[in-house]
């Protein structure tokens, strides 16, 4: 940072202070955007869209998708749990589908992902669930391969073309800061409610990830393998097709893994707009306070997101081997013969019995009865103190802390923001800043905002309270930090929906739920990032700072933490990420932030409405994403490397 | 792409693998009346725009003027022609330009200004398809980093040329099959690139850049990534190789020894510009710059220096008894030259005719050092 560049954020951050001081003194114009300032966002999307629905007869061509959808729907949801469509083969026996999924872990991962894939789709039978998780699943199977395709087109467009990468580029920003709820308004305009509006939702949903990775997989083919295609006399479809994608191959099936993973987040979450489903199911134990079932669908849910994260994960890794020559056909293909030796003797037993074909629900192994009651004794013992605590968090800390920003004068606030954002990267992020807050003023909705952004400052920073010293403790010994960190990469697997059961187990709904939520949800990432930081430090400038007899107190905050810090930072970064987007799911246990209004948008179907509240999201995420990269980027080349 | 020749007869032109082994016949014919390749005033200049510079560079500009406006010439005002069946190796530093001259010849990169005639036609005119068709007839090229296909099999490597014009799959690979037995790579054919130690990857590169029975064999620093020992024995490979095949080889290095070792000419290059292009024993005894006669200053010269090169004219010599072959190094002829008792040493060419006398005292000198 200069000296000028710091005067500059300094004056802005006093003039901000100054504000504050004065604020009952102030002009309301000030402490409130003005009415002059609120623009009918909502009214101009609202008519823009109903040009494109009513003018434009862009209706008929949604609904000609959605037909094509709900054509493929039909045939996942035969074959998966037996829906009563063309082909008319279903339901495939829980017994076939549970010994092919073994395989397909055995052939890319080995005996563990076997039982993984295989022992996860025994558990969703047994527990009988087997009808709610294969709804889940045929939605899954329908949207990734759009996705994919989707997001491998666009990605390859948009290596070719630059005007068109830059085109991409602030739409894919947006649309990967937006909240789940935000895309689900169009869709139920468009397409109604009900799978296939799942299905587009969250194809929709999960196409960014997949444009960048192709993009990314594309750039990073070695300019050599390049230069050989081309010497080789291969044509630009040839090597686009022969040399670069095969040679991208794992970041793109990286890209497929993220798919799969929003594709599973969406679907949950799509129980909003009527898909039904495990997301339905645990929506509905949630809100009637069934702890024993939400847990075991709670279970399931995580056992699916772990599989199909480390099943495509060691799709992404696996290379090929080769075989010697002279090797018989079944030797070669002896994976697929005891698959299909297994698919016959399975089969064979549905036939004989219909346990394998389906379990009943009054046979299911379901424990709900003596957990819930064991969950009883549990919470009541809890109740003293979750109760003190709820109690004290609400009277003393959130409810003061959320009245405190709602006090603030919105002027203010947006000079202290600019004076971050000249403090970080000049004028440039000054204006980028406001350029991202001002039109939150200007939507009419300044209120709601800041209460989302009270909730998010302090799950934040409670994340960073808990995150940052359990990282410390993980780095410090190499088995624990890899530990923690396969801890953290399996949380991160798991739909933020999931963590909703716990917190509400605990608190009930109200606030502290909420903020308690998202805390656990952001933690992660700092944990996370907090490891890889002081791991990512050179063992050679510790090793040198011990020769220079520093304690390990020292090392660690005169070596280790300052290097470590940018990396940190994008932990944080992510952990703002994650708390908004996780403060808006948690609105339907109740809050009064942007997400109730999105709800609110949600049942009435009001597009201008949700966009604008979801632009104010995305816009709030993007803000802090450009600080804090800046920040980082710029420490990391002063540190140099 | 019915017009094409079929590879296969390769094999035909080829000495018997067993003929080639060991010995290296150094007598390639080399043609240099008929340039395969030839640029003129070369020039390929990085930056922004480098088009609004290139009024300025008939007057030659520095490095230090282009560096001012933003610019990075990586190529400067080369002229080059190779003949055919020259082995000509280009060496310099890294930076010096020579990767950037090579992709320039093979048209990867476009140049700024200056023309390549490759067989007589003007690369830098070249329509796309035209281009491709040339590569898929004509060139063939290694890489530092071997550029191999990480997806493919060894022999689907190899074959990948030929699956690009369009051959059918028995064919190129049989044809593939032979040139991984040609590189000493039989029994491989299955594996996948990763599974093989440097060595044998570029090995599967030369194979691949051959496949295609290329007459233009450009090789970009292809055993620099290699350790010293492997390196060593790839140049031996790369020497029985170049015995074996008669094409025209642009050969990049930024390693002297290497250069000396295998050239028929060597070029220095030194920020981008042709400092000097000779015989490696011209560029030993008489080099043209003080940057090469810094390179030249440590080298052995009795291993480059041929008897050919020390012969006078045998006139007045005296010079008599059993000549010396002309091809043959100094350090070869070392125990001779200092346990022989004449003058002048009599030199004869390949059929036995003397060429001219060897002044032993200045072979002595040169062996071992020049006296001070």
């Amino acid at each position: 940072m200069t000296a000028g560049q710091a005067r500059v954020a300094w004056g802005l951050v006093a003039l901000a202070a100054a504000l504050v001081m004065l604020r009952e003194s102030l002009p309301s114009g000030l402490v409130r955007p003005p009415e002059w300032m609120v623009l009918p966002f909502a009214d101009w999307i609202n008519a823009a869209f109903a040009f494109l629905r009513d003018d434009l007869g862009l209706m008929t061509l949604t609904r000609a998708f959605s037909d094509v959808m709900e054509a493929c729907l039909d045939v996942t949801a035969n074959l998966l749990y037996g829906k009563n469509r063309w082909p008319h083969l279903g339901p495939i026996p829980w017994s076939v589908i549970a010994v092919s999924a073994g395989m397909v872990g055995f052939a890319l991962g080995g005996w563990r992902l076997a039982a993984l894939a295989g022992g996860t789709f025994v558990w969703i039978a047994v527990m009988g669930q087997w009808q709610w998780a294969m709804e889940t699943l045929s939605v899954i199977l329908v949207a990734t391969p759009f996705s994919v395709a989707l997001g491998l087109g666009f990605g390859v467009l948009a290596w070719r073309s630059q005007a068109f990468e830059r085109l991409l580029n602030p739409i894919l920003n947006i649309a990967q800061s937006m909240p789940h709820f935000a895309y689900m308004i169009p869709v139920v305009v468009f397409i109604g409610v009900g799978p296939k509006a799942a299905a587009i939702v969250t194809i929709i949903f999960s196409v960014p990830p997949m444009i960048r990775m192709t993009l990314l997989g594309l750039r990073k083919v070695p300019p050599e393998v390049v230069e050989s295609g081309k010497m080789s006399g291969a044509t630009r479809w040839q090597l686009l097709t022969r040399v670069r994608i095969p040679t991208a191959r794992t970041d793109i099936l990286i890209g497929v893994n993220q798919v799969v993973m929003q594709c599973l987040a969406m679907v949950v979450l799509a129980s909003f707009i009527g898909m039904p489903g495990l997301g339905q199911k645990l929506l509905q134990l949630l809100q009637a306070l069934k702890i024993g079932l939400s847990i075991e669908i709670g279970i399931t849910i995580v056992l699916l997101a772990v599989m199909l994260d480390r099943l495509s994960k060691a799709w992404a890794m696996k290379q090929p081997v080769h075989h010697m020559p002279g090797v018989r056909w079944i030797e070669r293909h002896r994976l697929l013969l005891i698959w299909l030796g297994l698919v016959a003797l399975t089969s064979a037993l549905a036939w004989l019995h219909p346990y394998f074909i389906e379990v009943e629900r009054k046979q299911a192994l379901s424990m709900a009865g003596p957990v819930d009651a064991s969950m009883k004794v549990f919470i009541r013992a809890m109740t003293p103190v979750t109760e003190w605590l709820r109690w004290f968090l609400i009277t003393w800390v959130l409810i003061p802390l959320r009245d405190a920003f709602l006090w603030l004068p919105f002027a203010a606030v947006l000079l202290l923001l600019a004076g971050i954002g000249w403090a970080v990267g000049g004028r440039r992020s000054a204006l980028v800043c406001l350029a991202f807050f001002l039109p939150i003023a200007m939507s009419g909705w300044w209120d709601r905002a800041m209460i989302t952004v009270y909730m998010v400052c302090v799950s934040v920073l409670v994340a960073v309270l808990i995150g940052v010293p359990a990282g410390l403790w993980g780095a410090a010994r190499p088995v624990r930090a890899a530990r923690l960190l396969f801890l953290c990469d399996t949380f991160q697997t798991f739909p933020s929906f999931i963590y909703l059961i716990p917190v509400v187990m605990l608190f009930g709904v109200n606030d502290v739920a909420v903020v308690a939520s998202v805390v656990v949800f952001a933690t992660v990432p700092i944990i996370r990032y907090t490891i890889e930081g002081i791991l990512g430090v050179p063992p050679e400038i510790v090793e040198a700072s011990s020769m220079s007899g520093a304690t390990r107190g020292q090392i660690m905050r005169h070596v280790q933490l300052p290097l470590a810090l940018p990396t940190m930072m994008v932990g944080a970064n992510q952990s703002v990420m994650f708390s908004l987007f996780m403060v808006i799911i948690a609105a339907f246990i109740g809050t009064q932030d942007l997400g109730q209004e999105m709800q609110r948008a949600l049942s009435s179907t009001d597009v201008g409405k949700g966009l604008v509240l979801g632009f104010a999201v995305a816009f709030m995420g993007l803000m802090v994403d450009h600080l804090i990269l800046r920040w980082s980027d710029g420490r990391h080349r002063s540190l140099g490397f | 792409m019915n017009a094409l020749p079929d590879p296969v007869t390769l094999s035909t032109t080829l000495p018997p693998l067993s003929a080639g082994w060991g010995t290296v016949p150094k007598d390639r014919h080399v043609n240099e009346a008929e340039p395969v390749i030839a640029c003129r005033n070369l020039w390929k200049v990085f930056g922004d725009r480098p088009d609004r510079i290139l009024s300025r560079l008939n007057c030659n500009p520095s490095a230090e003027e282009l560096r001012q406006s933003g610019l990075i010439a990586a190529v400067r005002d080369v002229s080059l022609t190779i003949g055919r069946g020259e082995m000509l190796v280009v060496m310099g530093l890294s930076g010096s330009g020579k990767s950037t001259l090579v992709r320039c010849l093979s048209r990867l990169i476009d140049v700024t200004s200056g023309a390549i005639i490759v067989e007589g036609r003007d690369i830098g005119a070249m329509t796309e398809t035209e281009l491709i068709d040339l590569r898929r007839r004509k060139m063939g090229m290694v890489f530092q980093s071997f550029g191999l296909l990480p997806h493919r099999t060894v022999v689907d490597n190899v074959a990948f040329p030929l699956e690009m014009r369009g051959q059918d799959r028995s064919t190129r690979i049989a044809r593939a099959m032979e040139m991984l037995e040609l590189v000493g790579l039989k029994g491989r054919e299955s594996y996948f690139p990763r599974e093989l130690s440097g060595g044998q990857q570029q090995r599967v590169g030369i194979a691949r850049s051959l496949a295609v029975e290329p007459e233009i064999w450009f090789l970009d620093e292809p055993f620099s990534a290699l350790d010293p020992l492997i390196r060593r024995e790839m140049q031996d490979e790369f020497l029985r190789l170049k015995g074996m095949l008669s094409n025209t080889i642009v050969f990049i290095t930024h390693d002297f020894d290497e250069a000396l070792r295998l050239a028929d000419r060597i070029a220095i290059m030194k920020d981008g510009a042709v400092e000097q292009c000779d015989t490696p024993e011209r560029i030993v005894m008489s080099p043209a710059t003080e940057y090469v006669a810094k390179f030249t200053s440590a080298v052995d010269r009795s291993r480059v220096v041929r008897a050919a090169a020390l012969a006078i004219p045998a006139e007045g010599t005296g010079a008599e008894g059993q000549p010396v072959a002309a091809g043959q190094t100094l350090r070869d002829l070392a125990r001779l030259i200092v346990s022989d008792s004449r003058a002048f040493i009599p030199v004869a060419d390949a059929q036995g005719h003397v060429i001219g006398a060897l002044d032993r005292q200045r072979a002595v000198d040169l062996l071992l050092g020049e006296p001070a």
